[in-house]
């Protein structure tokens, strides 16, 4: 069975949640503390999402320091499949295995809604089980989300398909070209702000004109990841 | 105490919204004239002891690689103050 890991950090809100989502994927959820130096043989790591040494100095700036980013750091340089989500996307690019980072959001206010998102690259190992192009509603919930980076990354980007996911409809944090995710080049790290793991299970997702709660769009984010660590044993 | 002062600014072309909104509550409150903020960050490091060149590139380096993240932000100085 697919093992991944579950990184909690002090202030981490959505471990839990990320956990669950693994279980429901039909993966073994394992979780990692920031203190651990190993990640315990998992096949792939989930930073959730949250907060982390209370962000005071910038979104995900001390976490990064901590010692299992050490070790995820190693594992995504390898190949390892890491996922990034709202703090943990920030973690991402503070430890720089994304390019970029995250402001406040341009009008100021935490935002808390159900999003809409393109999936732009399906080919990650986050990604595969969508199809390009598909949309998918999942929550958002952030005051620090405003995706910068400077134009000539903004334009690599864009040109080696690495905007993994864009808003649609309402660009919510004054993201730069409505990212709302990005992968590396190998297509094994991918961060994102909103939540799929708030998203998984029906009777707890994201309303829909047709069903309350039952959105489940982001479940596809875990089984893409479970069926790739299978496939390849 | 001896201390290393370290300034760290929004670069200038990265949109800063706090200091945009503290730009237009001034004139709100009636403070007129100013036609931009920008907000930042000032880190006070209290030294025990004598500010050495090594500590001082110690700062400097902690400004680089911790305080501040060169994606967005400039490190404007780092000064010693008595």
């Amino acid at each position: 069975m697919a093992r991944i890991g579950v990184v909690t950090f002090p202030g981490t809100l959505d471990d839990r949640d990320a956990a669950r989502a693994v279980r429901l994927a039909g993966g073994e959820a394992v979780n990692l503390f920031h203190t651990d130096a190993s990640l315990q043989d998992v096949d792939a790591v989930v930073l959730p999402g949250g907060f982390s040494y209370g962000d005071y100095l910038r979104a995900g700036a001390i976490s990064r320091f901590s010692p299992i980013m050490e070790a995820v750091v190693d594992a995504a340089k390898g190949g390892m499949p890491v996922l990034g989500i709202c703090n943990g996307f920030q973690v991402l690019t503070e430890v720089h295995l994304l390019p970029g980072s995250m402001i406040k959001n341009d009008h100021l206010h935490f935002v808390c809604r159900d999003q809409v998102l393109r999936v732009e690259n399906a080919d990650t190992a986050w990604t595969t089980d969508y199809e390009a192009g598909q949309e998918i509603t999942i929550p958002l919930k952030n005051q620090d989300g405003q995706y910068v980076a400077d134009e000539r990354t903004l334009d690599e980007l864009e040109a080696e398909g690495r905007v993994a996911f864009r808003y649609v409809g309402w660009n919510p944090n004054g993201s730069r070209r409505e990212i709302a995710g990005i992968t590396n080049e190998r297509g094994n790290v991918v961060g994102l702000m909103p939540h799929p793991e708030h998203a998984v299970e029906p009777g707890f997702g994201p309303d829909s004109i047709l069903n309350g709660r039952r959105g489940t769009d982001g479940l596809a984010f875990f089984t893409s990841a479970v069926k790739a660590l299978v496939a390849t044993g | 105490m001896p201390t290393i002062v370290v300034h760290v600014m929004p670069k200038p072309e990265i949109l800063d919204p706090q200091g945009k909104a503290v730009g237009a509550a001034l004139p709100r409150l009636g403070f007129e004239g100013f036609a931009s903020v920008r907000q930042g960050k000032r880190f006070e490091l209290t030294v025990d002891g004598d500010v050495t060149q090594e500590l001082l590139a110690q700062a400097r380096d902690a400004a680089e690689t911790m305080l501040s993240n060169p994606v967005i932000e400039d490190v404007v100085a780092v000064e010693v103050v008595d």
